[in-house]
């Protein structure tokens, strides 16, 4: 029986600055999670992704995480994407203080 | 301290402006990721989860205090002015944009620095003991030979695709502070029968994912054939390590698997083959390098302000008996500089608190700096009559913690703060552990503690090697922590047993507590050291006091 197919976000790193961003439905990155595409077909997702990663100007090292629909758009389901949405726990750097 | 030559400038000078072109074609779309990241790791460029990260060789962990000022320079001007020091001596800046990178290594090779071979399938930085040239117990200061090595691997034409990274170490002196049992090839400087001086090689200990504890391929080696014996083991693993699989592609898994005499034998034949190709340039050369590491022109002065600075101050005393080693040359010390205030981030330094290291050295320490792999800063010279101004200069900057070697002097990790392999966090859990124990006041009284904790299988935080280890691992999604008991990384370099189940976030930190407290009850008196009642007791009696509730349960 083929697995459940759980929803995804693509997300990638910014080329220059490195940080965490996501694909939207316009093919576009943002530095939030609540602006991606959330995909629910295992097929889109596939299709999706290899239209992200044609993005090599802008993004490093494409890849589908997944995600919950939350009360303003995607959200993370792991830890590690939690962390990505937000920056290091030691110092307030990164997205937790620059969003 | 060694200085470039012309040779090695112009190296790195090129290496930075191939890279500068790199970084550009990437930037304008003709390179892919794919293509790009190998050039990258070559310099030291990692992509982490929030930013690039820039790892910069620090080789044997020796700085001036030049090179230490261009460290806090590169700090502000390109990342958020701080740096990150390793485990394995280098320091690492987790915010640098793509496009500064190259500007970064140019401002390195200013300053004869570089990120070179801090990455990829190469020899790596070459680690030292971080007392060299300093400590009383030393035979014979190791960073010449650490140099030597460190020229001879970088951009070896042979050894730039070997199957893995490939670590070496070395130590000058009988007790070993470079953890040497755990590298692909330890050095070790010792005497043989007849009292001349040679290395023990030691090869094959690494930690990872299959630890093991490195063996001694050649017991007495002449100083004359390190490199050729050297190069021979490289060569030899180079054709035997494992391609096939990452997991099993280190040294020590290509011991494991050929048995020790088998590689002695192929080593063996190998080095009769090449040894004639080294005629005795390398000696030449370290004949050089040696003069470059003279030791400097120690000054003998009275050691009385130090006495009554001792003797009025007791939190100078404290520091003072934590905090220094003992020197070779008569009223000097070592200062060791905790880069581990409690609560803060093990092996993070502020680049004013970079500035204020740089002008000690200067002004007390001979122009000296070491960075240890516990992830602190050593002044290897001081006067003890200048102790006291170095105190309250370190006092003013916030570096006056004393707890050397104590229970909140934690190895961690980056962890899933910045590392993009991390299976879970291990930067709060040594800030975490680091505060309750300060609360407790009871560091000093514990004694010497070595706590080390990873934030994955990898070990860059070296926990099988902790008197506590402490892994952090992923288990069904939810962050959770192993711990390993009698770990030692020392002359005695013993692999840490796994205690038993995993602990959550929430409770590792007063696991770790009642482990420790609990110590406190099992120890014969307060000269047993947490490592000593683990090597008479065993693990049951710290396996009750970590685990009381299943105690109760198997009683039931
Ligand atoms: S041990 Fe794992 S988490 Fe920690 S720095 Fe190494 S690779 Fe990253």
């Amino acid at each position: 029986m083929p697995r459940n197919f759980t929803p995804k976000v693509i997300t990638a790193n910014a080329l220059i600055a490195g940080d965490a961003v996501w694909f939207t439905a316009d093919n576009t990155w943002s530095p939030r999670i609540s602006e991606a595409e959330l995909i629910t077909d295992e097929a889109h997702a596939d299709l999706r992704l290899l239209e992200a990663q044609a993005h090599q100007h802008e993004i490093a090292g494409a890849y589908l995480a997944d995600a919950k629909e939350g009360a303003n758009g995607p959200e993370p389901t792991h830890f590690r994407e939690a962390f990505r949405t937000r920056g290091p726990s030691n110092y307030a750097h990164g997205k937790q203080v620059e969003l | 301290m060694y200085a470039y030559n012309d040779f090695d400038e112009a190296f790195v000078r090129t290496r930075v402006a191939q890279f500068r072109g790199q970084v550009e074609r990437r930037i304008d779309g003709s390179l892919t990721e794919d293509e790009f990241k190998p050039l990258r790791l070559m310099n030291g460029l990692y992509l982490q989860l929030h930013a690039y990260m820039l790892r910069v060789a620090v080789p044997y962990g020796t700085l001036n205090p030049a090179q230490m000022r261009q460290l806090a320079y590169i700090a502000d001007r390109w990342d958020k002015g701080y740096g990150h020091f390793t485990t394995r001596q280098n320091i690492q800046y987790n915010w640098p944009k793509l496009d500064d990178v190259p500007d970064m290594l140019e401002a390195l090779a200013d300053v004869e620095m570089h990120a070179l071979q801090t990455s990829g399938n190469t020899i790596r930085n070459v680690t030292a003991d971080h007392f060299a040239g300093a400590s009383a117990d030393e035979i014979e200061d190791p960073r010449p030979v650490a140099e030597l090595l460190r020229q001879w691997s970088t951009d070896h034409p042979e050894f730039q695709f070997l199957p893995r990274k490939f670590k070496i170490a070395v130590s000058g002196a009988k007790h070993d502070r470079a953890v040497t049992k755990a590298h692909d090839i330890g050095v070790r400087m010792v005497h043989n029968d007849a009292g001349e001086a040679g290395y023990e090689i030691i090869v094959g200990g690494g930690l990872g994912r299959t630890p093991m504890v490195g063996k001694v391929l050649r017991a007495f080696l002449p100083r004359e054939e390190l490199l050729a014996y050297c190069e021979a083991i490289v060569s030899v693993y180079n054709l035997l390590g494992r391609r096939d699989n990452k997991y099993k592609a280190r040294i020590k898994i290509t011991v494991h698997e050929n048995g020790l005499e088998k590689m002695q034998e192929l080593v063996e034949a190998r080095f009769a083959e090449i040894r004639k190709g080294f005629t005795g340039f390398d000696q030449e050369l370290l004949q050089q390098i040696e003069r470059a590491f003279a030791a400097p022109a120690f000054v003998s002065k009275s050691t009385a302000s130090f006495e009554a600075a001792r003797l009025a101050n007791p939190a100078f005393r404290s520091w003072a008996d934590t905090n220094l080693a003992a020197h070779k040359a008569p009223g000097y010390a070592i200062v060791s500089i905790s880069i581990k205030k409690h609560g803060q981030t093990p092996g993070d330094a502020t680049s004013d608190q970079m500035r204020v290291m740089a002008d000690l050295a200067e002004k007390y320490g001979h122009s000296e700096l070491r960075i240890s792999h516990e992830q602190n800063v050593i002044l290897p010279h001081v006067h003890q009559a200048d102790l006291p101004a170095v105190y309250a200069a370190l006092r003013a900057a916030d570096l006056a913690t004393a707890n050397i070697g104590l229970v909140s002097d934690i190895i961690a990790c980056p962890g899933m703060d910045y590392c993009a392999l991390a299976t879970a966090r291990s930067i709060p859990v040594a800030q975490e552990i680091a505060t309750r124990f300060d609360e407790l006041k009871i560091e000093h009284e514990i004694g010497e503690l070595k706590i080390k904790i990873s934030g994955c299988i990898n070990a860059c935080g070296h926990h099988h090697v902790g008197h506590i280890g402490i892994l952090g691992l992923d288990r069904a999604g939810v962050e959770n922590y192993q711990i390993t008991l009698g770990g030692d990384g020392t002359e005695t370099t013993t692999i840490g047993t796994r205690a038993g189940p995993g602990f959550s976030a929430d409770d590792i930190v007063p696991a770790i507590e009642r482990l420790v407290t609990g110590y406190l009850d099992l120890r014969q008196d307060a000269g047993e050291t947490f490592l000593q009642a683990y090597r008479r007791l065993g693990m049951e009696p710290f396996k009750a006091i970590l685990y009381p509730a299943e105690d109760k349960a198997n009683a039931a």
